[in-house]
């Protein structure tokens, strides 16, 4: 009797619920959510309401169209262009650091060969390597190189992901049963073959949860494309909207604060977020799923 | 050679020793590892360029000096000896242990919290609660840093007018003393989600049998969560740990932001990583800053192989 009770408990079904405990849910949710209901709410401001008015409430009239309209025409619409740096690095980027982990967790997971275990060990080592702490040395070795300054010194570095080999190595052992890849082998299917038209297939949710954490790490990227550019032309999202806010705060140097550039800092951190809030939203069941699978043997 | 797997084979994990065999037989060799090596390829030069040449390259710079008679010459340890006597680096080193040890463990108790929470089912509208505050990890770190400067600070910010509205007297959160603090509560927003649902998905996978086990027993959720969902959530709050502990030692971003918003309080040497930026960037003294990075890592790469021994040593005892 209780046992049966216990499993409509974990479906979610026929279990009362805890009035306190949802309460104090719902008090994390607001630290969570609240200020980004400002952000809303400030994006609809203009500078002088944005100063004097209430956080949580709208202003003296409804700006966003006008400030979205500054934000994309401002300096010859500067930002458009951050905005497509940071669409370019993160798919290259991100798109490329999953799909090189993708194959390579596979192979891990699936071959045996010589040095397999010592190049997982090396990388599982390589999770606790800073990543930041790399960033200064790379900026150095890069102007050595001479691709400082182009899509080239984000795109490279953001393309390995140790973490994410680690995640399909699991992820590929669990979802790939051996005895599907040898049939395909029987059927005489060469190994690529197999790969792209069997495998790949059943490694997707792990490659979406792969994807969706390596876009956000490049999408977010502030410290490296910080360092390795410096032509404001190749400026992500986030290099750029802190430049903005040194003109707003005066720290950029002329001395003059000039509020004007705080709708300008507001709008464009709000058209920043929504695309991988939008991502995260949508393809909720793939990525939760994949991480449900590589906590399996964590 | 090949072993045809008969369906519904235990896989070898877990189970015993002979039925290993078969598993290992399986996979492919010979010709077929070949492939492992082309697949695996991309990693291994992705990996080269983007780790281990920096970090090469960064080791080799730390023995030179740039001179003003001379040019860069071989030094030895002088920078690594410098180093150890910067009252800044240790200042910088110590500002991001004190945060390490206040921060960390109680973002990850707000996660764990959480997570016990949505999995215990007495929640009403679980999955709102598990997309929502998860949201802020998608929201770029320097966004982050930008809006709650905004909240904390005296111009437009939200924590002033709260404060006023209800007749109470605010800190001033930009100010020294409360700076780091402030800070963390910047980081432990960003990550509270996602730590959060690095521990729910290892709760989903705990197996049905031992709730219903549990529930013969008679035991109430809160035995529940003691005695199954906490010893099987300790690898992913290892895990956990371990990353958190490299994010502090790491910090940079969020006190970089700051730092236009109270530039009297977060110093350029506030953080290690803010010290080995502004060495090279406005001090042009590439050389020293390279053995300031390779130390942060060193110190980095230690703790958290300390957490990591010292997690998993708890759980053999068990």
């Amino acid at each position: 009797m209780r046992a049966s009770a216990n499993r409509h408990r974990r479906r979610g079904t026929r279990q009362h619920k805890s009035t306190p405990l949802t309460a104090a849910m719902v008090l994390m949710l607001l630290y969570t959510l609240l200020p980004l209901v400002w952000l809303l709410m400030a994006s609809t401001k203009d500078s002088g309401s944005l100063l004097s008015s209430f956080g949580l409430w709208f202003g003296d009239g409804f700006h966003l169209f006008g400030n979205v309209k500054d934000v994309l025409t401002y300096d010859d619409g500067i930002y458009v262009r951050w905005f497509g740096n940071t669409l370019l690095y993160a798919l290259v980027g991100a798109g490329g650091a999953a799909l090189i982990a993708t194959i390579g967790g596979y192979a891990l997971a699936k071959y045996r060969f010589r040095g397999r275990n010592a190049v997982f060990a090396l990388v599982l080592g390589a999770i606790t390597i800073p990543g930041t702490a790399l960033a200064v040395p790379t900026y150095l070795l890069f102007s050595e190189v001479g691709i400082v300054d182009t899509p080239w010194a984000v795109i490279l570095p953001s393309m390995v992901s140790p973490f994410g080999l680690y995640l399909m190595r699991v992820y590929a052992q669990e979802a790939i049963p051996d005895s599907l890849l040898e049939a395909a082998r029987i059927d005489g299917a060469g190994e690529l073959r197999t790969f792209f038209t069997v495998s790949l297939r059943l490694l997707g949710p792990g490659f979406v949860t792969v994807l969706l954490f390596a876009l956000v790490a490049t999408w977010n990227n502030y410290f490296l494309p910080l360092i390795v550019l410096s032509d404001p032309n190749w400026f992500p999202l986030t290099v750029g909207l802190n430049q903005w806010n040194n003109l707003a705060t005066g720290a950029a140097g002329s001395g003059t604060t000039t509020t004007g550039f705080y709708p300008l800092v507001v709008t464009g951190s709000v058209l920043a977020i929504i695309p991988l809030v939008i991502a995260f939203l949508f393809l909720q069941r793939y990525w939760q799923s994949g991480l449900a699978a590589g906590s399996v043997k964590q | 050679m090949r072993t045809p797997s008969p369906p519904g084979a235990p896989r070898g994990e877990g189970s015993a020793p002979p039925s290993r065999r078969p598993t290992s037989r399986r996979l492919a060799t010979g010709s077929q590892g070949r492939y492992g090596y082309l697949f695996l390829t991309p990693f291994v030069l992705a990996f080269l360029v983007g780790i281990v040449a920096p970090l090469l390259y960064a080791a080799y710079l730390s023995f030179f000096q740039e001179r003003m008679v001379g040019g860069t010459t071989f030094v030895g340890f002088d920078n690594y000896a410098r180093a150890l006597e910067d009252q800044l680096l240790r200042a910088g080193l110590w500002r991001v242990a004190l945060f390490l040890a206040i921060q960390v463990p109680l973002m990850l108790g707000l996660a764990l919290l959480a997570a016990l929470a949505i999995d215990s089912g007495l929640l009403r509208w679980a999955p709102l609660f598990r997309i929502g505050i998860f949201i802020p990890y998608a929201v770029p770190a320097v966004v982050a840093s930008l809006m709650w400067g905004y909240l904390y600070g005296d111009r437009f910010g939200l924590v002033r007018q709260i404060g006023d509205g209800l007749g109470v007297d605010t800190p001033n959160l930009l100010g020294s003393s409360w700076m780091l603090a402030s800070i963390g509560n910047v980081v432990t927003w960003e990550f509270v989600g996602y730590n959060m649902l690095i521990l729910y998905a290892a709760l989903r996978v705990i197996p049905e049998e031992l709730y219903e086990a549990a529930a013969i027993d008679g035991a109430g959720e809160f035995r529940k969560a003691w005695s199954i969902k906490l010893p099987a959530l300790r690898p992913a709050l290892l895990l956990a740990s371990v990353f958190s502990v490299i994010g502090s030692f790491q910090l940079f971003n969020e006190p970089n932001i700051m730092q236009s918003l109270a530039p009297n309080v977060v110093t350029t040497s506030y953080t290690p990583n803010m010290y080995a930026y502004n060495l090279a960037f406005n001090g042009q003294q590439f050389n020293y800053s390279a053995a300031v990075a390779v130390i942060l890592g060193l110190v980095t790469a230690v703790v958290a192989f300390a957490v990591q021994v010292s997690g998993s040593r708890k759980e053999h005892a068990q």
